[in-house]
């Protein structure tokens, strides 16, 4: 897809630098960033947050932040420098050669212009108004498929969903016909099915135009699904570069050698291995780096590696700055891959049984069913992966187990055996402490005002029961059985790492020694390098304290390492439940499988090709008959419309919330099932 | 070179080991309004406290020989219709007014802090009840019910502290509030209630630490405005009495005279009050924009 | 019953017979429920009640002093919404820049002055040294249009530099928060001229916010015409009240703050009308 023709290179940064004015000092953000993209070509930016990926978008279309200054280099945009452009000549280049589109769709659109205005007038730019605008408007609608563009032209933002907010967005970046496509994160927030689509949309329309892509995204697989060439950047480096499939699947960088480590792939699970990690930190943003930015971080370091910033290395046709770049795949890891298989021995009765637990809410004078009519059991010492997209319920449902929401009545919940109240003050102070929760945000879940030594202390007082010396010995203990050490105890969460203040919470969750913790999305709010520790210290624990999870998570390769069971939630309602492989493997519900597919992948062969269409229906009003038939790729007719059908247990332990029969179901998905050559 | 230990995690070296507090007070050194205003405070605080060694004249002693006298080397700011130095009255104005007003301010603090951590923690049904009464409570002016609650209870100075103290806390209080719902949402609050924490502990000891920022914030301009309150209902017969050198008072009872050329009668406790108020706004101005930093 | 409304009237010197006498004759001797039960039966009827000290009907006295207020507020209005949100606009196009500074603390600055300390000194700068006002807003008989106006400048002047401060600041908070907004970063890099940026994406977005104040400012500024009617001698509703308060007559007190109230009320909902017409999310309900 590469044209190599001649003619001026989409996009050139030469030594690029930029930094950051905070207080009275310049931090440096981008360092000496040199790249090219040809015309035509998708290039893909991927790195870790505060990586300086969108400095670079901002840069090339000259929009820092007021306190961002360019030190040094240059940008040239199809051969024009776009340093000395002149405030109209910035202007004209903006309006006709360069689009962006953007993370949020939802705040990239103006909240009170109606969506047709937004689009016309980009055409306006162009001397095209009056019904001429609206035309070309409503066409560029169609181009991004969607379906109804008159009526969404009438729209305000807020009243389309997330992933039509981003078509719209696509829409008026494509609108002037631009030679230079800028993509920042453009499906971080989407659902995964929606994320699929629209990832399928971009694919499409770069073979029907011109322009060159530059695809900024902290997700590799995205990356690897999206573009020819990919560029790694570290600290505001560039450290590798070359066309996509080489570098993923033949790093010669040490950081991209590790950072591909750290991902959960191939059907891996915690049983089998433990996932590698980045030991230390990123380099915050200015700090003086005289040697590789990524010697402090880096197995293969030696001395030369600490004092002399390594070159960026020609290896034919791709880069890599690292001194040792032909050993980089040497790099050895940080943790011991193989664990002691601690077989788990079969316990005769779940720790956790739900019965029939309903959730209803008053939205807007309408009731709105969150959680709908939900059994399971959960055994001691396994972990169940909750999965869904938004409106499934699953943060729901966590909530109506701890307590924190009271359930409808009629459902039942016992932990070991003994009735749990459906609301906390009336569980007994065992059954408080025997279920605790890790939440997704760190910071949001330990309290700023007080240091890791009140937060922990408190949790053991109330949840232990332990008070001075008791207290501080257990303390103690807790600590380091996440990891952190004593030194970490007298400071305040904002002086930790994310990664560090999701241990201190981890730490507090087994404060009680608790039968389940649920964790809810722990890991997504951190890099990938932190999340690869935080899923084996999950595991560990696990091991060593015998406690299960509940373990809600959107990433799939994620809630498949750490998973012994999983429920696919939609609607509120459980549509499969089983032993992990079985529901990874399949034959799985129509559903299971258009998430499976829908998730980019890093060792994909082919793409997939179930994909759903249209939106996450409201809980509000939910479809009639199978919730999922309105996006169901293999309804089979009325009946999907007309009747609910039951959680029909087709194997052992594997239940599916379908009309089509299992036998069907696997003769069906047979062919499709390409995605489960488990590596293990 | 070879393959190292499984390494502890080190504590980045990224953040500094200031503490919170520490920079707040550094960017507090380095803000220009907050230093102006502080030094103007502080020069009537001390006239406050000390004003009467150093004024030249009894501040309340009659001469009425000398009435309305221009100002002059003898007295320098003139003298007013009882032929009291102006100049010395000006220095000790400020007594009356900066007793009353901060404790019409801590009254303010206390009451809407309190209020506001329990409309917002509590929501629902009683929420809803206060917030409305407290909305109603803020359409009416507070001179208005200054107004009405002296002519109810008679002039006197802890009068205006309760007026001014309980027309301010329910701003104090919506603030408050309002920091208080969005802390609400946090996950440590799920995280107390989860360890069966009482809803006290809750609001005082997770909550309220983490909205002070916001409180102190609201407290320093409510101060401003207290000392704006003070001085009109002074002005108007509702405040500080007679025979008080009260800025406000005095004007109250000269500025009838203005009409007559007697300038200097008014003018020196208007630009004092004036700069009273620029000063505590100032140090408010410097104080929000060291927190929000 | 709150202070004595025959010895209020009568003075200190009175015979005590002759104010139980006046009491009697007003009703106020009766129990203070059925006294108030009466007032706001007739209340509810057009019927504002009788004064005490004017031995008159309530009523002209309020409807006129109405009249007066909004007169002077709407010469305050009129010469600070435009400048305010000008003002506002300006800093926030400058952020950090001293022109935004000198806008900025000299609106915080001005807002927290008491209008008659700002009234004081305007009166003797333009009243009385310079000479170009009248210090009194006491216009003479049949007064036209511009005469009036002309008598209410300074005392809208105190009101104007109150509202300024609050006005501006909403305006440039306001400004700077839709300046930063991704939507605006959208508008820019569509290639759109500055001007389209900010006349289209930024202001509409910008002023929403403001549009509220400035009617919650009704409140204010009932309170500081208060002071400022009193200062410049000014028969407004809140020189009335006033007066009221000090005679004790509670007719008159009474239906200018309930008239107040509902003068209040009546811009709060109008603010809400009108932000609801500017603001489509509410306008059309956020369903799908």
């Amino acid at each position: 897809m590469i044209d190599t023709s001649t003619g001026p290179n989409a996009l050139e940064l030469h030594h690029l630098s930029v930094a950051y004015r905070v207080g009275r000092r310049n931090r440096a953000v981008l360092r000496d960033l040199s790249l090219t993209i040809r015309a035509g070509e998708a290039y893909g930016l991927v790195g870790e947050s505060g990586c300086g990926k969108s400095t670079v978008a901002l840069s090339v279309v000259r929009y820092l932040p007021r306190n961002g200054v360019i030190t040094a280099g240059e940008i040239s945009l199809a051969g024009h420098d776009v340093m000395k452009l002149d405030h109209e000549a910035l202007r004209r280049m903006r309006a006709e050669s360069v689009s962006m589109v953007y993370q949020d769709p939802g705040k990239a659109l103006n909240p009170s212009i109606r969506i047709g205005r937004q689009l016309t007038e980009i055409f306006e730019l162009r001397g095209i108004s009056g019904q001429a605008a609206v035309d070309r408007a409503i066409s560029m609608l169609n181009r991004v498929r969607i379906s109804d563009p008159v009526r969404v032209m009438q729209r305000y933002p807020h009243q389309l969903s997330g992933g039509m907010q981003q078509r719209v967005g696509i829409a008026m970046a494509l609108a002037n016909d631009p030679t230079m496509l800028i993509l920042d994160e453009p499906t971080t927030g989407l659902d995964a099915t929606v994320e699929a689509e629209v990832l399928d949309l971009i694919a499409k329309l770069r073979q029907e135009l011109s322009a060159s892509i530059l695809f900024i995204s902290h997700n590799l697989a995205v990356v690897s699904r999206m573009c020819d060439r990919v560029g790694v950047l570290y600290a505001g480096m560039l450290v590798e570069e070359g066309p996509t499939e080489e570098v993923f699947n033949n790093p010669r960088h040490p950081y991209t050698v590790a950072l591909l480590r750290c991902l959960p792939r191939g059907g891996q699970r915690k049983d089998q291995i433990r996932l590698d990690t980045i030991p230390g930190f990123l380099p915050s943003p200015g700090a003086q780096i005289s040697g590789c930015p990524f010697a402090d971080r880096c197995a293969l370091a030696d001395s030369r590696c600490h004092n002399e910033l390594p070159l960026l290395h020609d290896l034919g046709g791709r880069l890599s700055r690292c001194h040792y770049h032909e050993r980089a795949q040497d790099l050895p890891r940080t943790t011991p891959g193989h664990i002691a298989a601690a077989h788990v021995a079969a316990a005769p009765q779940p720790v956790l049984r739900i019965e029939g637990l309903n959730k209803t809410y008053a939205a807007h004078g309408h009731a709105l069913r969150a959680v709908n009519d939900v059994s399971l059991d959960l055994m001691p010492g396994q972990t169940l992966g909750l999965v869904g997209e938004s409106g499934s319920g699953k943060t729901t449902f966590a909530r109506l187990l701890l307590g924190l929401v009271p359930a409808d009545g009629g459902g039942t919940m016992e932990l070991d055996g003994k009735t749990l109240a459906s609301k906390l003050e009336s569980r007994s102070a065992e059954q408080v402490k025997a279920m605790q929760i890790v939440f997704q945000n760190p910071d949001s879940a330990l309290n700023r005002s007080h240091s890791i030594r009140h937060i922990m202390g408190r949790a053991l007082r109330t949840l232990a029961g332990l008070r001075g010396a008791a207290q501080q010995k257990r303390l103690v203990e807790l600590v380091r059985s996440v990891r952190l050490t004593e030194r970490h105890l007298s400071v305040k969460p904002r002086q930790l790492s994310g990664g560090l203040k999701q241990r201190v919470a981890i730490a507090r969750a087994f404060a009680g020694d608790p039968r389940i913790v649920v964790c809810d999305e722990p890991t997504s709010a951190l890099d990938v390098s932190v999340q690869a520790a935080i899923l084996n210290l999950l595991a560990d624990l696990q091991t060593k304290e015998r406690v299960s999870y509940i373990f809600i998570s959107h990433d799939l390769a994620v809630v498949r390492y750490l998973s012994d069971q999983i429920a696919v939630l939609y609607l509120g309602r459980i549509m499969e439940i089983g032993p992990s492989e079985r529901v990874f493997s399949g034959p799985h519900h129509p559903y299971t499988e258009a998430l499976l597919s829908a998730v980019p992948k890093l060792d994909e062969t082919e793409p997939s090709r179930v994909r759903l269409d249209g939106e996450i229906p409201s809980a509000i009003n939910p479809p009639s008959g199978c919730v999922f038939h309105t996006r169901c790729p293999r309804k089979i007719g009325a009946i999907c419309e007309e009747q609910e059908p039951p959680l029909f247990e087709s194997e052992p332990g594997h239940k599916i919330r379908c009309h089509i029969p299992f036998e069907e179901l696997a003769r069906l998905q047979r062919k499709t099932d390409h995605i489960n050559e488990v590596t293990a | 070179m070879t393959a190292i230990d499984v390494k502890q995690p080190e504590l980045p070296a990224a953040n500094a080991n200031r503490s919170p507090v520490t920079e707040v007070l550094i960017s507090l050194s380095r803000s220009g309004s907050f230093l102006t205003g502080l030094v103007i405070l502080l020069f009537w605080i001390v006239c406050a406290l000390f004003g009467e060694h150093f004024t030249p004249y009894d501040p309340l002693a009659d001469d009425i020989i000398n009435a309305l006298m221009p100002p002059s080397a003898d007295n320098w700011f003139g003298t007013d219709q009882l032929g009291r130095d102006v100049f010395s009255r000006v220095i000790v104005g400020s007594r009356d007014i900066l007793t009353v007003a901060p404790l019409a301010t801590l009254l303010a603090t206390v009451a809407g802090t309190t209020l506001g951590l329990f409309t917002g923690y509590f929501r629902g049904l009683v929420d809803d009840i206060i917030s409305r009464i407290l909305e109603a409570f803020m359409a009416i002016p507070v001179v208005i019910v200054a107004l009405l609650a002296i002519v109810a209870l008679g002039t006197s100075k802890s009068t205006v502290i309760i007026v001014i103290g309980l027309s301010f806390a329910p701003i104090i209080a919506r603030t408050v509030r309002s920091a208080v719902l969005s802390e609400r949402e946090l996950d440590y609050v799920a995280a107390a209630q989860l360890r069966r924490e009482s809803a006290l502990h809750t609001m005082f000891v997770e909550i309220l630490p983490n909205v002070i920022p916001p409180i102190l914030v609201e407290t320093t301009v409510r101060l401003g405005y207290a000392i704006f309150a003070v001085a009109t209902l002074s002005f108007m017969g509702f405040g500080i009495q007679p025979p008080s050198p009260d800025w406000g008072l005095s004007i109250s009872s000269n500025y009838g005279m203005i009409g007559g050329g007697f300038w200097w009668t008014v003018l020196f406790d208007a630009l004092a009050i004036a700069s009273l108020v620029i000063g505590v706004n100032l140090v408010a101005d410097g104080v929000q924009g060291a927190l929000n930093d | 019953m709150p202070g004595n409304v025959g010895r209020a009237i009568l003075g200190p010197l009175a015979d005590q017979r002759a104010v139980d006498v006046l009491n009697h004759s007003l009703g106020l001797d009766r129990p203070l429920l059925v006294q108030y039960w009466d007032w706001i039966s007739h209340f509810v009827q057009g019927d504002m009640g009788t004064s005490y000290i004017f031995r008159a009907p309530v009523a002209p006295f309020v409807i006129d002093a109405l009249g007066n207020s909004m007169k002077l507020a709407l010469v305050a209005f009129v010469m600070v919404v435009p400048l305010g949100i000008l003002g506002g606009i300006i800093a926030a196009l400058n952020v950090n820049r001293p022109i935004d500074r000198i806008i900025s603390l000299g609106g915080l600055s001005a807002t927290v002055l008491p209008e008659f300390v700002t009234g004081i000194i305007f009166i003797l700068i333009f009243g009385v040294w310079l000479n170009w006002l009248p210090i009194a807003a006491v216009w003479p008989e049949g007064a036209g249009f511009f005469t009036q106006i002309y008598y209410l400048i300074l005392p809208a002047l105190p009101l104007f530099l109150v509202l300024f401060g609050y006005i501006a600041r909403m305006a440039r908070s306001g400004m700077i928060e839709a300046l930063d907004a991704d939507y605006t970063r959208t508008a820019v890099l569509k290639g759109l001229p500055w001007r389209t940026v900010i006349w289209r994406h930024v202001l509409r977005n910008a002023l929403l916010p403001t549009i509220t104040v400035i009617a919650t400012q009704t409140g204010y500024l009932i309170g500081g015409l208060v002071v400022v009617e009193t200062l410049f001698r000014y028969q407004g509703i809140g020189s009335l009240i006033f007066t009221a308060a000090r005679g004790k007559d509670f007719p008159i007190l009474e239906a200018g703050i309930l008239t107040i109230g509902i003068v209040y009320s009546v811009a709060t909902l109008v603010a809400d009308l009108l932000y609801s017409v500017l603001n489509p999310r509410i306008r059309l309900g956020t369903d799908q």
